[in-house]
């Protein structure tokens, strides 16, 4: 078997936490909006446990501190850019120090539907500075592997004109006004996103996947790389 | 120093600091008002106030939710809210805006929580540095005194109890209180705080804040931040206006 690496933060520590404890695996599916994240989580999930391992997962304003707040602040109209971005990051951090940082301990897979980089790249897309964000969100933990679901951003539109209908208002990123209407501003914002992201590649290892292919054959990709963590023969 | 963002907007920003009880809300609230009778154009911001946010602080608070980290993410958040629609609007306007607290206070009280210093102060690069800030400067027993004197009893993250420092409430709130004054006197000369001596009577406190925000930004004050037309205090403008 080999040697246990303790994971690492990305910046300075949370205080009072032992990585040396953490026997989990951490796992990001990151992605823009409509590429298909949360379709895979739940069939990966599926096949994690078939294959007997504990999974938890989780995703961005899921908890139990800030996510019913993150909802009601969305549904009004006076949630500027940066108070959102801290309001996601205090959410994440929640999760991260009462629910993933936990299940890790515990020996779970955890599988997480977007990490900080969706929280960075929102904030960059309205003109944060990259250096400030990263720095924020330094108390992260360092993934055992973020799988970036690429795709442009005319496979995002037609996603979400055949499959949900209608364009979202967040994922318009209609709180800027990026354009005219709710198509405009969709395509000029999720195109910021994405360049945001591909900026992230190299410097945060993203493990790049082409989701421009049918949901089957990207889950048939991240079966063969998630494999790899397991290549050990433990079973028959 | 990179800490914060310069002013340089057209309104003033006058903010307090110091630990509970060392009276600095009393001696804002005096400030506003005599600026106000001056016929100057004053916000009034606190600490902790958001609409947005403060139903999970609450929660958080509530149900004992807290670490130090997301405590301290919470109340960026607050003041993010803060700062996007009630700080920095009224001084583009060329309001004076008073603040009671302000990023100093994360900066004392979450280091005193054990979040690391370089930390915290880069997560409020995004406040606006202000013109003036007052430090209410008062001795431990003081500040407990007049606590234990009024009608709210300790809190339980006022008093450090999450940080688990000692069971006694009293004793704690003296332990994390203690190391929050440490923080705040190190900042009053790194960061050139005005400081007051909060032990003295409340008029000659206020008297010495009149002196120092006219000798700092009188000038200002006279001839370019908002105001009531024809010099008239809020009220006052406010019964011309319905009496019109």
């Amino acid at each position: 078997m080999p040697a246990h690496v303790p994971l690492q933060f990305y910046g300075e520590p949370l205080p009072g936490i032992d990585t040396s404890e953490l026997q989990g695996k951490l796992i990001v599916i990151e992605g823009p909006d409509a590429v298909g994240r949360s379709t895979q989580v739940t069939q990966l999930r599926l096949w994690l446990e078939h294959m007997g391992h504990a999974v938890l997962d989780t995703g961005m304003a899921r908890s139990a501190l800030a996510g019913k707040g993150i909802q009601q602040a969305k549904e009004g109209n006076t949630l500027a850019p940066l108070t959102m971005t801290l309001f996601y990051t205090t959410d994440f951090a929640d999760r991260l120090e009462n629910e993933i940082i936990p299940a890790l301990r515990a020996g779970f897979v955890v599988l997480t539907d977007r990490y900080i980089f969706s929280i960075m790249a929102r904030a960059i897309a309205r003109g944060w500075d990259p250096k400030w964000i990263a720095d924020v969100a330094g108390f992260a933990l360092i993934p055992h592997a973020v799988y970036y679901l690429r795709a442009d951003v005319p496979d995002l539109v037609s996603r979400v004109v055949l499959g949900r209908g209608a364009f979202d208002y967040w994922e318009s990123g209609m709180d800027m006004r990026f354009g005219k209407d709710m198509h405009d501003s969709f395509v000029k914002y999720q195109a910021k996103l994405i360049r945001a992201l591909d900026r992230m590649v190299k410097p945060y290892n993203f493990d790049v996947i082409d989701a421009s292919k049918p949901p089957d054959a990207i889950f048939k990709e991240l079966q063969k790389r998630i494999s790899g963590f397991y290549d050990t023969p433990t079973s028959g | 120093m990179s800490l914060l963002i310069p002013n340089r907007y057209k309104g003033k920003l006058i903010v307090v600091e110091g630990i509970d009880g060392s009276g600095k809300s009393t001696q804002i609230s005096l400030l506003s008002q005599w600026l106000r009778s001056q016929g100057v154009g004053v916000v009034f911001s606190e600490w902790n106030s958001s609409p947005l946010v403060k139903d999970t602080t609450r929660r958080g608070k509530k149900k004992a939710m807290f670490t130090p980290t997301t405590f301290s993410l919470i109340h960026a958040t607050d003041f993010a809210d803060r700062i996007e629609r009630q700080i920095v609007p009224p001084l583009k306007a060329g309001a004076v805006v008073c603040a009671d607290r302000y990023a100093y206070t994360a900066f004392a009280r979450d280091v005193a929580r054990g979040v690391s210093r370089t930390w915290v102060r880069n997560l409020y690069r995004f406040a606006v540095r202000p013109n003036l800030c007052f430090y209410f400067k008062v001795p431990l027993d003081v500040a407990l005194g007049r606590i234990l004197g009024g009608r709210d009893a300790l809190k339980y993250y006022e008093a450090g109890m999450d940080l688990e420092l000692s069971r006694n409430i009293e004793e704690s709130f003296r332990i994390f209180q203690g190391r929050i004054i440490d923080e705040y006197d190190a900042m009053a000369e790194e960061l050139g705080f005005q400081v007051i001596d909060a032990t003295g009577s409340i008029e000659e406190q206020q008297k010495r804040m009149r002196e120092i925000v006219t000798e700092k930004i009188g000038e200002s004050l006279e001839h370019s931040v908002l105001k009531w037309r024809g010099g008239q205090s809020d009220a006052g403008a406010r019964a011309a206006a319905v009496l019109r």
